[in-house]
């Protein structure tokens, strides 16, 4: 299972890249292989503004809906728009070309509390 | 214990299953592989070339005697005195309303003898209604756990029956053949729950792993339980326990081809012979949405144009032929029309659809 060692995790699957105040949000490898077949994502609006934890998306497989929260809070400055007319990516590229939502960080100090790649993978096995 | 918990009952192609890494859900209190590798990519091996199911959970019956013909005539809808030895028909069981209790195959194994496939949650609950009515002059035996049963589906599935029997021929469509493959006995029917060409195998239950095997060898992919729900819908084959149940009639079902009303009695016939004159005045529609959007799922609230409540879908899937969300649903008949707009609600948000005629998708 693919657990990128400079990303950040949450206990729900997703995981975030930063870059600066802009953080960048996706599912992780994991969540994806579970899912499998996803067919849909429901992406947030650009300029919503979110507090962590809020649900801000939703992903979708054949099977099961299941929703996406926002790692920290902030203000979403981009959507990908990609993953949305092929949905199939979050599958393939799900740290890549499948990333979901970028935010705006409001409190940076809210990072501190997400897992790093050695305690995300203990989560998973 | 299983793989999908420690209640559930386990098929005899279990080890294959691991073996192949299926993933296992509970399908009707039996572990089961809702996939392998993508229900997606599944689907499309059954629509572009052939795939095999493990169906051992589905219910196997053997009826015997003199009688037997003319007393099934008495229990099912549709005419199983008119069945030549070797031929096979889709019927139902139903109650004294009209109501039904299962849909089942019937295939008729020689003058009196026939062989029955139902539904893996129907099996005990038909073998008690059927047994429960039997005449002295016939013998009804449950063989389902000592049997496996596969089914391989696609328009590769007679080149896959060859290769696993040295160059065989598959019977005709909606028949049953008995035959000897390597001295092993098996019973082999040209028909199927995806709208593909196809088979399905049945066996004693040792002998399932080997077949199931052989099959993929043969040019099969395996497939779970996900792509077998996707591929029947797109066909619009309704599903026991969601699209049929004992609160709806056949004929509101849209089975009426499979109700012999102008034969012998049988149960629940009185009832459907006065809706069939006086109209149904509901009908399982096939529903499909105009425009890419989430899948529609069985539950989901359908609208009308101008917003009320019309039904509920039944059952429900992103179609992965069409790609886009289609469902079945009991609609009032001015409604079951096709071309009617119609809106599908799906986590608050409508969803623009229309009623189509069937099959949502027809075999290329």
């Amino acid at each position: 299972m693919n657990i990128p060692e400079e990303l950040r995790y949450t206990t729900d699957h997703e995981w975030l890249s930063r870059d600066g105040d802009i953080v960048t949000v996706g599912i992780t490898d994991h969540a994806q292989s579970e899912l499998s077949d996803i067919v849909f994502v429901e992406l947030p609006g650009v300029g919503q503004a979110v507090g962590s934890g809020d649900n801000v998306a939703v992903v979708e497989s054949v099977k099961a809906a299941s929703d996406i929260y926002a790692p920290v809070g902030g203000v979403v400055v981009e959507i990908n728009t990609e993953a949305e007319s092929d949905p199939s990516i979050i599958n393939s590229d799900p740290y890549g070309g499948g990333w979901i939502f970028k935010l705006r960080m409001e409190d940076e100090s809210e990072i501190d509390d997400l897992l790093d790649a050695d305690a995300y993978e203990g989560l998973i096995s | 214990m299983s793989a999908a918990g420690p209640d559930l009952r386990s098929s005899p192609l279990e080890e294959c299953h691991r073996e192949l890494g299926g993933k296992m859900v509970d399908f009707a209190g039996w572990s089961m592989p809702v996939r392998y590798r993508s229900i997606l990519e599944e689907h499309r091996a059954v629509r572009n070339a052939a795939g095999v199911f493990d169906i051992s959970h589905m219910g196997q019956f053997f009826v015997s005697g003199e009688e037997a013909a003319s007393w099934l005539n008495g229990l099912l809808t549709n005419d199983a005195e008119g069945l030549a030895p070797g031929e096979g028909q889709y019927t139902l069981l139903c109650n004294e309303q009209g109501g039904v209790i299962d849909d089942l195959i019937l295939y008729r194994l020689g003058e009196e003898e026939f062989f029955m496939v139902v539904n893996a949650a129907r099996t005990a609950e038909d073998f008690r209604w059927l047994d429960g009515r039997r005449s002295v002059e016939v013998m009804i035996e449950d063989r389902s756990d000592g049997m496996a049963g596969l089914a391989v589906q696609g328009r590769q599935a007679p080149e896959v029956y060859s290769r696993v029997t040295g160059g065989r021929t598959l019977p005709q469509r909606n028949h049953v053949e008995e035959v000897s493959i390597e001295g092993q006995g098996v019973l082999v029917c040209r028909t199927g729950y995806t709208g593909e060409d196809g088979f399905e195998l049945f066996c004693p239950a040792e002998a399932g792993a080997h077949w199931f095997r052989a099959m993929i060898e043969g040019g099969a992919t395996p497939c779970g339980l996900g792509a077998r729900d996707t591929l029947r819908l797109e066909v619009c084959y309704p599903l026991n326990g969601a699209d049929l149940s004992s609160r709806h009639t056949p004929l509101e079902a849209g089975l009426g081809f499979a109700v012999d009303l102008g034969g012998a009695d049988f149960v629940g016939r009185a009832k459907l012979a006065k809706q069939k004159e006086e109209g149904v005045t509901r009908r399982l529609a096939a529903i499909r949405c105009v425009e890419p959007g989430p899948p529609v799922r069985s539950g989901c609230k359908v609208l009308d144009a101008a917003g009320r409540e019309a039904g509920v879908l039944t059952s429900g899937t992103l179609s992965p032929s069409l790609k886009v969300g289609i469902g079945l649903a009991y609609l009032p008949v001015e409604t079951a029309k096709s071309g009617t707009e119609l809106q599908i609600e799906v986590r608050g948000r409508r969803i623009p659809a229309e009623v189509v005629k069937k099959p949502f998708y027809k075999r290329r």
